[in-house]
């Protein structure tokens, strides 16, 4: 496997492995036959940080169209919806982030896989074109930031 | 002797620690109080029949204050759905929010005492012949304190003695009243308030009857318990007084996994129908007696609220739905102050928003979508006005026959 890719968020070095290609909404896809594997990429973890609570509002063998709300999540700094990152059908859920959700800071990209989805995934992202995403989304993560923060 | 009364924490669903630290500074206080026994317990929605933190409730027997994450209204009747039933207690906890303009007006219910409490228990209980209301209620009063309303301890330390203090000077009252009609097991648990008896941990260790001071040697609950995985750990500061009793919290470990399904409020529920016409899950059913119930929760569609929607009485509650009047906030209508004109710019109605949630749930387990042509209520209550016609009379003969 190449190197990954990295991206900094301020000080931080989000990394990002090219093994498999991202969602607009950070997350990562992994093929997997005719389906896709998905988490959160390194640069949704860094935003959210220590993960408390992970809950789906939706069962499996649901048929998902693309940005679908699935769920919610809730972490050290944030609460958040969460959706679909392609559609398809969501064929399972990843059961023990739901006692552990805090396997997503520990192994994002390996055992804190989130579902697994079986779709086209036409919507997907390279790594390199998921890079040029993010350079615009920073702006405006930092901009909410300090936003939130000012308040 | 003081009646005892058990205090039963449910965990939330979150590892946030702020909610965990809420939630364990509360026992580790509540071990010190006096009367009080103190049971941990899963996430109370969460709970399967049959499930060992279930059967943990089921063998409490005294005045109970469930402190959990879900409004009083919904932890209330998710008990007792699961037969873990008791007369609404009135708690006098408010949010933080809300504090500054109720304050005066709790400080005066306050000041009316037990008595007031009885009574406006009582109207509550009876109020509306129409409704289905709460049946088979034994004598015990269950109080239920929400988490999410303060971050802080104190407000529920003091509420939780405050109940205490009334629960206490309702003793004399209750007596009365059993004398009237006193069922054995009613004169049992009144006459001998002894621990073991209010507080049978129905797993079985009843016979585990805790230390009550003075002996002072650490007993725990452990005797009886069998094979079910209830714990009783030590106090968390083991140093603990001579003068205090030296007991554990009875914590139930299980893990249970996450449920949805819809909740009955049966004060306000009024037996219309209209859930189980509108469900085509096969969710509901009715007993014996023809009365609405959630038969099937499992059956339910994960996320879909489409019943709570349909009901005209507002009488169903998903506890764990993000929006507060379908959780069963308190609030007739939980949207705050301002009025809500999303109606006017073409947000669906509740009934068509309901519709297009059951369409999504069919379409999802292969069914065909019945958009509004299926179990829609059909609201005539303005049409009753007019006169019987023929039809009417030809219905009230057909329901006069005794089939």
């Amino acid at each position: 496997m190449s190197e990954p890719i990295t991206f900094m968020m301020g000080k931080f070095e989000a990394r990002f492995p090219t093994d498999r290609l991202y969602a607009k909404n950070h997350m990562w896809a992994q093929a997997d036959g005719a389906s896709y594997r998905c988490g959160f990429s390194a640069y949704a973890v860094r935003l959210l940080q220590d993960v408390y609570f992970l809950d789906w509002t939706i069962d499996a063998g649901t048929d998902l169209r693309e940005k679908q709300e699935i769920g919610s999540i809730e972490s050290s700094k944030a609460e958040s919806a969460l959706y679909a990152p392609i559609a398809g059908r969501l064929l399972e859920f990843n059961e023990s982030l739901l006692s552990d959700p805090s396997t997503i800071n520990v192994d994002n990209y390996g055992r804190g896989w989130l579902f697994s989805i079986e779709g086209a995934g036409s919507e997907l992202l390279s790594p390199d074109a998921y890079l040029i995403h993010l350079k615009a989304a920073w702006k405006v993560a930092e901009r909410t930031i300090k936003g939130q923060l000012n308040e | 002797m003081a009646r005892k009364i058990t205090v039963v924490i449910s965990q939330g669903q979150s590892a946030n620690p702020d909610k965990r630290g809420l939630e364990e500074a509360l026992v580790g206080a509540l071990l010190m109080e006096q009367g009080v026994e103190v049971t941990v317990i899963p996430h109370l929605y969460d709970l399967a029949p049959g499930s060992t933190g279930m059967l943990c409730l089921e063998g409490i027997a005294s005045d109970m204050i469930m402190v959990s994450w879900l409004y009083p209204r919904a932890a209330h009747w998710t008990l007792d759905r699961g037969g873990i039933k008791g007369h609404f207690g009135k708690t006098l906890l408010v949010s933080e929010a809300d504090d500054e303009e109720e304050d005066e007006e709790a400080q005066a219910a306050a000041s009316e005492g037990a008595a007031a409490d009885e009574e406006a228990g009582a109207e509550e209980e009876t109020a509306a012949a129409d409704r289905v209301g709460p049946r088979n209620l034994p004598n015990r009063r269950i109080y239920h304190l929400h988490l999410a309303l303060h971050n802080q301890p104190e407000p529920y330390l003091e509420e939780i003695r405050r109940i205490i203090a009334e629960a206490n000077v309702q003793t004399v009252g209750l007596m009365d009243w059993i004398q009237g009609d006193a069922k054995p097991e009613q004169l049992g648990r009144f006459l001998q308030p002894a621990p073991g008896n209010v507080d049978g941990n129905g797993a079985g260790n009843g016979a585990a009857e805790h230390a009550t001071g003075g002996n002072g040697a650490p007993e725990n609950d452990t005797a009886g318990n069998g094979s079910l995985p209830i714990t009783s750990a030590p106090a968390s500061n083991g140093n603990a007084a001579p003068l205090q009793t030296p007991q554990g919290a009875t914590r139930v470990d299980e893990t249970p996994s996450r449920r949805w399904y819809p909740v009955i409020d049966f004060s306000r529920c009024t037996n219309c129908m209209e859930c189980i016409d509108f469900c085509l899950f096969g969710v509901y059913g009715v007993d014996g007696a023809e009365t609405i119930l959630v038969e099937q929760p499992d059956n339910c569609r994960k996320g879909c609220p489409a019943c709570s929607r349909v009901c005209p009485e507002n009488a169903i509650i998903f506890p764990q739905h993000k929006t507060p009047a379908i959780a069963g906030s308190p609030e007739a209508n939980a949207g705050g102050l301002k009025i809500d004109l999303s109606q006017l710019f073409g947000a669906p109605s509740a009934v068509e928003l309901a519709a297009q949630e059951r369409d999504v749930e069919l379409v999802a387990t292969g069914r065909d979508a019945v958009g509004m042509t299926v179990g829609i209520p059909k609201r005539q209550a303005d049409k009753e006005q007019a006169p019987k016609d023929d039809l009417d009379n030809l219905m009230d003969e057909l329901d006069d026959l005794d089939l």
